[in-house]
């Protein structure tokens, strides 16, 4: 693995003192310099960190509260004027930027809030698969007896294509936001352990590691103290696409109705229920359609350069 | 050559019994009590019991495993709730649509996605190679729905070229088959093409880097020639198998487009299934969809010994 770069200062004076290596290793920009100089990284961390903003600012960039709804403003179209009814009965004039729904809600307010649901959930699912699949991919690469039986499962889950066992386990299991974030990180845990577990093969074989075996270092903490903070780069990489694909599987899920309460307002949520008057009224289903495609962009975009920088041998494969 | 075959197909027991036991357990592992939950929320406590009884759920999980597994064997999926008829009756039924979907789509996506990998690879760093990579990462992001819409949007209702929905049957004629597989299918065909160019890319450009390459061109053969006959030939393994992948994305696909084209496959099937709660229905269409999904990665396995006799192992 690359050596971690070092990050003291050192006077000119000093450097004449190190070895050969030494200076190398000094003078090699590293991973952080490069992830900070890389185009992609720089363009998807900057559309992600505007949409971060919109979701936590979301009360305060011209919205209502989205669940608020007035039949006299339906299916008003994008930039249209009416009015909208609050909670405690006053009736305000707003401008509906996206237009408005069969129930006269504000499409831009349930757009907005909707950009929280879908980094909640994207976020969230990356981290569960993440951390399931680096549990199980660690036992596997290092306990020999676990590893048959272990990646046989792994490969029967991969056998089912991931929306399906995403479409069923919702089905099975009340609709809430816990069982939506589990059921998409389900199907996603089985490649997080693969990596994981190619990735411990290797370092299993490195002088530390039969070091610290020789001097009678526990298991656990051998695989967490040792291997485990080794595997970050490419676990990083692998956790960025695995959230843009959950951000997507939510919005699928949704859309086909089998996704999280039509309550609470998510992009699929909002095209579901606009889909049926598309042909008169397509804003319903365009306007969280582009916010979903620019999300899930600035996600993968983000991997790709992640990738690039945190390991150039994987940017040769795929 | 055989011995290869011969294992590689043995290889896939194990999995498909795992992903039995998986749909299985999927069921049995809900919260609540499975029998309460099949017979609906207006049952009464008898009727939960004869449930019960009649599912054979008050056995050890062991035996009602064996039971199942040995009707599947024979090929009773058992029966939906939902449609009142045999779920192997139903799969058979609406599987006709799927299937041409499905394999219009593979059509499409490996007649477009190779010939612009091998182009891009041919000409690297040329126009067409960053057009390709920047649109192989729009496939990736915008979602199947919202393409759909789009599509639907601009061909079907501004420009009144193609129909909006709906499916026709082969039998009926071919030309409206087509024309009401078109969108469909190049909807779904987007996300194949992007990931089959990508690796096709990659993989003839390694390709194109080896001496034969140098050689085949001193031998003064047309560039043609050299490009399929000994470029593409010799980067055909990683192609294969990533249009086996692919095939996971193609279902997952294929379910959101039949719900937006109202198409009556077995995608459609899978959300009504779910929706109405018709467990015996989903848990058929999951083992369909996942035997089908090893049966053609077992397929692209057994292809590689075409096309690299130096596979023998």
């Amino acid at each position: 693995m690359p050596p971690r770069g070092v990050t003291t200062l050192m006077g000119a004076s000093d450097l004449d003192a190190l070895s050969v290596e030494a200076r190398a290793v000094r003078a090699r920009a590293t991973a952080w310099d490069r992830m900070r100089t890389n185009w992609s990284v720089r363009l998807g961390g900057a559309a992600l960190a505007v949409l971060l903003v919109v979701a936590l600012a979301a009360p305060w960039l011209g919205t209502v509260d989205p669940t608020l709804f007035d039949a006299a403003s339906r299916d008003l179209r994008p930039g249209e004027a009416g009015e909208i009814t609050t909670l405690d009965g006053e009736t305000l004039k707003h401008t509906f930027l996206m237009g408005s729904d069969s129930f006269g809600r504000d499409i831009y307010s349930r757009v907005i809030y909707g950009t929280r649901i879908s980094l909640l959930v994207g976020v969230a699912s990356a981290l569960v698969a993440a951390a399931f699949g680096i549990l199980l991919g660690l036992s596997a690469g290092y306990l020999r007896r676990l590893d048959g039986p272990l990646m046989r499962v792994m490969d029967g889950v991969m056998a089912i294509p991931a929306i399906l066992l995403a479409i069923a386990l919702v089905g099975l299991w009340k609709a809430s936001l816990f069982t939506v974030v589990v059921a998409i990180a389900i199907p996603e845990i089985p490649r997080v352990t693969r990596l994981v577990r190619s990735l411990v093969l290797t370092i299993r074989e490195e002088p530390y590691v039969e070091a610290a075996v020789a001097l009678g270092t526990p298991v656990p903490k051998i695989m967490f103290g040792h291997i485990l903070p080794n595997t970050i780069a490419p676990l990083l990489v692998q956790g960025t696409f695995i959230c843009a694909a959950a951000i997507l599987v939510e919005a699928i899920l949704s859309f086909l109705g089998v996704g999280l309460p039509p309550d609470i307002p998510t992009w699929g949520n909002i095209m579901a229920e606009g889909r049926v008057q598309f042909i008169a009224y397509p804003h319903n289903v365009f306007f969280p359609g582009i916010f979903l495609a620019v999300t899930v962009l600035a996600v993968n975009i983000l991997g790709d350069g992640l990738r690039d920088t945190l390991d150039p041998r994987m940017a040769r494969r795929l | 050559m055989w011995a290869f075959l011969a294992r590689r197909v043995a290889a896939t027991i194990p999995v498909l019994f795992v992903v039995a036991v998986l749909v299985f357990l999927m069921l049995r592992l809900t919260p609540g009590d499975p029998a309460a939950i099949l017979a609906g929320d207006a049952a009464t406590g008898d009727q939960i019991a004869k449930i019960r009884a009649s599912l054979g759920l008050d056995r050890p999980l062991v035996v009602q495993f064996g039971i199942w597994f040995a009707n599947l064997l024979a090929g009773d999926l058992g029966e939906s709730f939902f449609y009142k008829m045999k779920v192997a009756t139903l799969i058979g039924q609406r599987l006709e649509p799927t299937l041409a979907l499905a394999t219009l789509t593979i059509v499409v996506a490996i007649a477009v996605a190779v010939p612009l990998g091998v182009a891009a690879a041919w000409r690297f760093g040329g126009w067409l190679d960053r057009a390709l990579m920047g649109f192989s990462v729009l496939g990736f992001s915008v979602p199947v729905f919202v393409l759909a819409y789009i599509l639907i949007y601009v061909v079907s209702l501004k420009l009144g070229w193609l129909p909006v929905q709906g499916y026709q049957r082969l039998g009926d004629g071919i030309g409206p088959f087509l024309r009401h597989l078109v969108l469909p299918a190049i909807t779904l065909s987007v996300v194949y093409i992007a990931l089959i160019a990508r690796v096709t890319r990659a993989s003839v450009l390694e390709a194109l880097g080896e001496d034969y390459i140098r050689t085949a061109r001193a031998k003064g053969l047309p560039e043609i020639r050299v490009l399929v006959r000994h470029a593409l030939a010799n980067a055909a393994v990683p192609i294969a198998t990533v249009i086996g992948i692919g095939v996971a994305l193609l279902i997952g696909g294929v379910v959101v487009t039949e719900s937006v084209y109202a198409i009556p496959g077995l995608g459609r099937l899978t959300v009504d299934a779910v929706l109405a709660r018709d467990f015996p229905t989903v848990q058929g269409v999951i083992l369909f969809f996942s035997f089908a999904y090893v049966l053609v990665n077992l397929l692209v396995d057994l292809s590689y010994v075409l096309f690299d006799p130096r596979i023998r192992y």
